[in-house]
């Protein structure tokens, strides 16, 4: 009965881990794979001797550490609201409505992001900023904006999902706790304080950790799709899934794209490690192993 | 009702109020942007009503509806046999992970959650894929890749099966004389709807909503899902044109109602889903809280 399963687990994640020796070659079609020649850390020096490594890797890690404080805050926020809405009618409109940018594609989130920041269609550009008596912007072009648009983009689509998770554990509270808060005159505020968000520290802890464990890995949609791969933006758009895509694809540089995958692969095994030990000290329930 | 509770009601329904406007804001904008006359666009932007309507971006895509059926076609093709097969091999793993005389059980079951930690990145298997499967080109790119199983799943259902069906009733239906097949099919699988359903429905949306493997895979048109031809559109506007036979593509590309076709090609691809989700929408809150609970 296994069979299947292992058999694609051997194909789909096993066997491209031997591929790290890609990334030791110089890599010839015509000789193949196993064939071409070794070059030892060649591809490595060159890969940290560009611009690239830097720029990939500070924007890989400070969107996402940008991400995982941004969405952890809002989506505690709006939990707790959420809990706090006594009508069940628009509690579950309100919850539906935010968690509907979890479910589309990056490439319908792409056309939304266009039809705001398209230069010569665009809400913003036609509607809001000549509003506020302002000139267009080529947002396509400047660099500066993204780093806001991206993180913004990140929140609408993540928050809903990650807020579903946190509701789920306040739910999970015993009432006890607030009814003995309210008879010893404890009010809203103090409650979230001193109950609510010490009750849900374990499931913060845990979803952060995981989060972090996961920092070097990007969502390939947002920084590739979003931007529509506009060169312009590169210089705050490459993230390290992304110079990986554009290396094998577009520029058919195999030993530097491998590379670089290698780089991630490592790094980002040894932050689950790392995370995971971490979450293992706090509580042993909430390790994954 | 104390003071404070009331305040607290006012700003919760405030401030989700306008996080659900944020929400869905984006979606409107993309309707009526896609029911606006080409000539309002041009000179008005992408708007919130449209200044007048017009169906002539939908006129475009049903009079040239030859490639976007087929990669409708397509995407229900992958999306229903992903899920099935995908189902399959998921719950056969985890059961058979479940059960506790299987040999070597740890040593399988670390197997399974070694590929949570470690993979070998984007490059080796593109390389695997098409140069040892010859995956490049075939519909099998935009099934297997990446999509069909994961560990997480697996052991998700593992713990399913291991905490929620009772040992007694597997040794009973043996004692019944009912083979492993039998046994799986006949007993675990009616006890396991709901875990079914939750990661089903999970690998539904992953399967309609994905074009990375069509991205990285397919570079033939004909083969293309709803969400590739959307991806190509993007970028190129004029693909549709170019990629329907029997027409003059440089004839039919300055007819195009552009910007708004543009957008009603992604009211298309989003709107099957955002018809279903009223129907699934407790189950999927369901999954992701049974996701976060334990990997």
């Amino acid at each position: 009965m296994m069979v299947p399963g292992i058999i694609y687990l051997l194909i789909n994640n096993y066997l491209p881990m031997f591929g790290f020796i890609i990334a030791f070659k110089d890599i010839n079609y015509a000789k193949g794979i196993f064939a071409s020649d070794w070059i030892g850390f060649k591809n490595f020096e060159y890969l940290f001797s560009t611009r690239d490594a830097f720029v990939i890797t500070r924007n890989t890690i400070l969107y996402n550490g940008g991400f995982i404080i941004l969405n952890t805050i809002l989506a505690i926020g709006v939990a707790i609201m959420l809990n706090e809405v006594k009508n069940k009618l628009a509690k579950s409109f309100y919850q539906s409505v935010i968690l509907l940018p979890f479910l589309i594609s990056m490439v319908i989130v792409s056309y939304l992001g266009f039809a705001f920041l398209s230069e010569d269609v665009g809400y913003l550009n036609k509607t809001i900023l000549p509003m506020l008596g302002l000139e267009g912007i080529s947002w396509y072009n400047e660099s500066k904006y993204w780093p806001y648009i991206l993180t913004f983009i990140n929140m609408w689509k993540g928050v809903g999902f990650l807020c579903v998770i946190y509701l789920a554990a306040i739910i999970g509270i015993d009432q006890e706790y607030y009814e003995a808060a309210t008879l010893d005159g404890a009010n809203k505020w103090q409650q979230i304080i001193h109950i609510t968000i010490p009750s849900i520290m374990p499931v913060i802890v845990m979803m952060t950790l995981l989060a972090i464990g996961r920092i070097f890995y990007s969502d390939f949609g947002l920084f590739y799709q979003v931007p529509m791969n506009s060169g312009a933006l590169y210089d705050t758009t490459n993230v390290i899934d992304t110079y990986v895509y554009r290396g094998l694809m577009q520029l058919g540089d195999i030993g530097m794209s491998a590379a670089a995958g290698l780089y991630q692969s490592i790094v980002g095994f040894v932050l689950v490690l790392l995370s995971n030990y971490l979450v293992r000290r706090k509580s042993k329930d909430n390790a994954l192993f | 009702m104390y003071k404070s509770d009331r305040i607290t009601q006012w700003v919760s329904h405030i401030f989700l109020s306008i996080l659900a406007v944020g929400s869905i804001i984006p979606f409107i904008i993309l309707l009526s942007s896609s029911l606006s006359g080409e000539a309002v666009i041009m000179k008005e932007g992408y708007s919130f009503i449209p200044k007048e309507f017009s169906f002539a971006a939908y006129e475009y895509l049903l009079n040239n509806s030859s490639s976007i059926l087929r990669a409708y076609g397509i995407t229900i093709f992958v999306t229903v046999f992903g899920t099935l097969v995908s189902l399959a091999m998921t719950s056969f793993l985890a059961y058979a992970l479940s059960r506790r005389d299987l040999p070597y059980r740890n040593v399988f079951a670390f197997f399974v959650f070694f590929t949570l930690l470690f993979n070998g990145g984007l490059v080796p298997t593109y390389l695997v894929y098409t140069q040892i499967f010859d995956v490049k080109n075939t519909i099998w790119a935009l099934i297997v890749p990446g999509l069909l199983m994961n560990g997480f799943n697996v052991l998700l259902m593992r713990t399913f099966f291991i905490t929620s069906i009772p040992e007694p009733i597997i040794e009973s239906a043996r004692m019944d004389g009912a083979g492993e097949f039998r046994t799986f099919f006949s007993i675990i699988l009616p006890l396991s709807l709901p875990i079914l359903a939750t990661i089903g429905l999970l690998q539904t949306i992953i399967y309609w909503n994905d074009w990375f493997n069509g991205l990285i895979y397919i570079t033939e048109p004909s083969l293309f899902s709803i969400q590739n031809i959307l991806n190509r559109m993007l970028a190129d506007i004029q693909f549709l044109a170019s990629s329907n036979l029997g027409t003059n593509a440089s004839q039919a590309a300055s007819q195009i109602p552009t910007t708004g076709v543009r957008m009603a090609i992604a009211v298309i691809g989003v709107l099957p889903i955002l018809i279903a989700y009223p129907f699934f929408q407790k189950y999927l809150v369901k999954g992701i809280a049974l996701g976060s609970v334990k990997g």
